[in-house]
């Protein structure tokens, strides 16, 4: 059955914007994605800037008011998290992966998949529109707990509180859509052959973290709404003065914020696994303990939100519980990370950039969940809840989860996505560039956060007794991380940019990678497979002894393989 | 809208379950996760307040009740309409589905009487306690009701013509579905005392 269908080339609108092509709506996830982290990564730069140099002008923006400051960190944390590690580790490469490494030409729904763009698109939208009206965008943290975030008297941005709600409602609703639709793909239209342990890792984990992410979301879904109609029609679901009250937000708010770290670190995890197995040839260790560890988590993601209430004025029996079910959940992460270490020995490693940065992946995440471990136990939190230790331990997590692994699986993919190859030098130049600036920004905050500085600070001019000075050195420090860091940002964007005209051509297969993405010519054409596969085994079947190609696709019967073999 | 654009992927079944059946019960999933959210918050409230009991003794129980009354008996409609759709007759499928619609209007023609006299007396969704539960609860499953009702008229208008039968099945799935969270909204907002 040939999938490919003669087409006659379509109007810019019908091709870009109005496309039912999943690898077409997995780039305008990409770009969105892209383009809205070069502004959260401009907000944290002026948010930065004056910490490190306090009350002074900042090139590229000005002065920097407290209304403002609050404003920049609420919608930097709200831009990273929901329009940049959404929909490019889950939207984009679940978009272009999926179909393509389960053999089949398109996603099972593919308007609801373009619908589903089309509303994370509108989104974005209203969020940016926010910083055009009357008081500008929201300032009240992305955590946006009541009262502060209820009342217009409080947070001073009543046009801006209620655009950001809808613009949080509306991508859940797009990611509802897409998720629902990617988990009915992959659990009906696989490739004839294709059993439940012959998907790949990166397959599983965006599909739990869909699933994950489908359980979880729903009480914020009916608590947006209770804001929302608190913020308009003053109804009063968390004001208690009238049989409301404000903890349950903080409720439903963590109990899908909590599942949202792993909805996000699962792809991430996802997409090391394809690439280290790839780069130390050999099968992932213990395919089916990966699985074993990810449903783990996702289950005991669901009983920890509580700890991020630990100052909350929760009842302290309460607050034990949550410390331990939070110290629980440390070891099936922990155990997958031991998986993949695994999977590297003994394996014949080679250092490109896609596998430096797996590397650094698992290096760094490391630390952030070491360091989570202080914060999960109540007793250590309540000392450091609100502190800048706090920051730097969520970004040791959410900076490899949203930046690292999507760097790697970006130049990983890239040549299967444009069919040329990035250029390694200019890659491992931003793999340094990044990632040692990177440790130089937060080691310093987990510093001044153990010395106490608390986060949501604009200026220690109003708290003098807080300013501690002795630690500003610490603080300009991890500015100008920053600035580094951002600066190597742009070799990323020349690389990426050069190469789609001037890259090597890349190939079907340049890394040598079994699953069934790279049977099929790059970039794929429309419907993916000249002829739709079957599929004879697992995805990691690397290291064969004694045969001229190392590794055996998932499309080849065993009877092929010989032949290739013997060549 | 043509058939034929469908990809293979659409038709393939892995699991053995139709896909259009299989996506309709992720969709229930995540509906119940939405209206979970929103039941339990409403029920630690209630237990925390018992002077909502008060609020809530200003429901009509029998308006409640015969709306219970017409929401079942139009599912039993949507039953009948899968029935027909199975059978491959189109066009029987489409009046009961119709039919099945009508319910729905039944449904939320009463409930906007009850809201009427409820907003006449004073009970408005800014009155605190009770009430923008009350509210927001009756209003987001009218809301599933009213869109229940547009797809079910849609699906009837293809299967008059004997077309995508299998969407007479998936959107009865979703109408005992809206049955069902009304199930637990009854109680829960007019005879809890």
């Amino acid at each position: 059955m040939s999938a490919q269908v003669e087409h006659a080339e379509p109007g810019f609108i019908h091709k870009y914007l109005w496309s039912t092509d999943h690898k077409m709506i997995a780039m305008q996830y990409l770009f969105t994605g892209m383009a809205m982290a070069l502004l959260g990564g401009f907000f944290i730069y002026v948010v930065r800037m004056q910490q490190g140099f306090p009350n002074q002008y900042v090139p590229g923006y000005g002065l920097v008011t407290a209304g403002k400051y609050n404003a920049l960190v609420t919608m930097h944390g709200t831009i990273m998290i929901f329009w940049v590690a959404m929909p490019v580790l889950i939207a984009a490469f679940g978009n272009f992966l999926i179909p393509l490494m389960i053999g089949c030409d398109d996603m099972a729904f593919p308007r609801i998949n373009r619908l589903s763009y089309q509303i994370f698109l509108l989104s974005a939208l209203v969020l940016l529109s926010s910083f055009l009206v009357k008081g500008g965008p929201f300032g009240g943290a992305w955590t946006a707990y009541p009262p502060l975030s209820s009342s217009g008297a409080y947070n001073l941005t009543p046009i801006g509180a209620t655009l950001w709600l809808l613009a949080v409602a509306l991508e859940f609703v797009a990611f509802l859509l897409g998720g629902i639709n990617f988990t009915v793909t992959v659990m009906n239209s696989r490739a004839p052959g294709m059993k439940m342990y012959d998907i790949p890792i990166l397959i599983w984990m965006i599909i739990l973290a869909n699933v994950i992410f489908m359980a979880s979301a729903g009480p914020l879904i009916a608590g947006a709404v209770m804001l929302l109609f608190d913020q308009t029609m003053s109804t009063g679901f968390f004001d208690p003065t009238r049989g409301g009250d404000p903890l349950l937000w903080q409720h439903l708010f963590w109990f899908f914020g909590h599942p949202e770290v792993y909805v996000v670190l699962l792809p991430a995890m996802g997409i090391v696994a394809e690439i280290i197995a790839v780069f130390a040839r050999k099968k992932i260790f213990g395919y089916k303990t990966v699985l074993y560890t990810t449903w783990a988590v996702g289950f005991l993601s669901f009983v920890v939100w509580a700890h991020h209430q630990f100052v909350a004025g929760i009842d302290p029996r309460m607050a034990n519980i949550f410390s331990i079910t939070t110290l629980m959940i440390s070891i099936p992460v922990t155990e997958m990370v031991f998986l993949y270490i695994a999977t590297l020995y003994g394996g014949s490693i080679t250092l490109d950039t896609p596998m430096l940065w797996a590397l650094g992946f698992i290096a760094e995440f490391l630390i952030g969940g070491v360091t989570g471990i202080f914060l999960g136990s109540s007793g250590t939190d309540i000392y450091l809840h609100d502190t800048y230790f706090l920051v730097a331990h969520f970004h040791y997590t959410f900076v490899p989860i949203a930046i690292i692994s999507v760097f790697a699986g970006i130049t990983f993919w890239y040549p299967k996505m444009f069919g040329r190859m990035l250029n390694e030098t200019l890659g491992k130049i931003h793999f340094w560039g990044t990632v040692i600036p990177f440790n130089v920004i937060f080691i310093p905050l987990f510093i001044t956060g153990l010395a106490g500085d608390q986060r949501r600070i604009y200026s220690y001019a109003q708290f003098a007794e807080q300013s501690r000075p002795a630690l500003q050195h610490l603080r300009t420090t991890s500015t100008i991380a920053l600035l580094v860091m951002l600066a190597f940002q742009l070799i990323f964007l020349f690389n990426f940019f050069w190469s789609l005209r001037n890259g090597k051509t890349a190939g079907a297969n340049p890394w040598r990678s079994g699953t069934l993405e790279w049977t099929v010519p790059s970039p794929p054409p429309h419907g993916n497979f000249a002829e739709l596969p079957t599929v004879y085994r697992g995805p990691y079947e690397y290291g064969l002894p004694g045969a001229a190609q190392d590794f055996a696709p998932q499309n080849l019967p065993d009877s092929a393989l010989a032949g290739v073999m013997k060549s | 809208m043509s058939a034929a654009a469908k990809p293979v992927a659409n038709t393939r079944s892995a699991t053995g379950i139709p896909t259009a059946r299989l996506i309709t019960w992720w969709v229930i999933a995540s509906e119940i996760v939405i209206f979970g959210g929103l039941l339990a918050s409403y029920v630690m409230h209630r237990l925390g307040h018992p002077e909502w009991a008060d609020a809530a003794s200003h429901t009509n129980t029998w308006a409640g009740a015969f709306n219970t009354l017409v929401l079942l008996t139009s599912s039993l409609c949507a039953v009948m309409a899968h029935k027909a759709a199975d059978a491959h007759e189109g066009p029987k499928a489409a009046k009961l589905l119709r039919l099945t619609a009508l319910g729905g209007l039944l449904f939320l023609t009463i409930k906007g009487f009850e809201w009427t006299k409820d907003i006449h007396e004073g009970f408005v969704i800014s009155s605190g306690g009770f009430w923008p539960f009350y509210y927001l609860m009756a209003g987001l499953h009218g809301l599933h009701v009213l869109a229940g009702m547009v797809i079910m008229l849609v699906v009837a208008s293809d299967a008059a013509k004997n077309r995508e039968l299998q969407r007479v099945e998936c959107i009865g799935l979703y109408w005992h579905f809206v049955d069902i969270v009304w199930i637990f909204l009854f109680p829960l907002l007019y005879i809890a005392r």
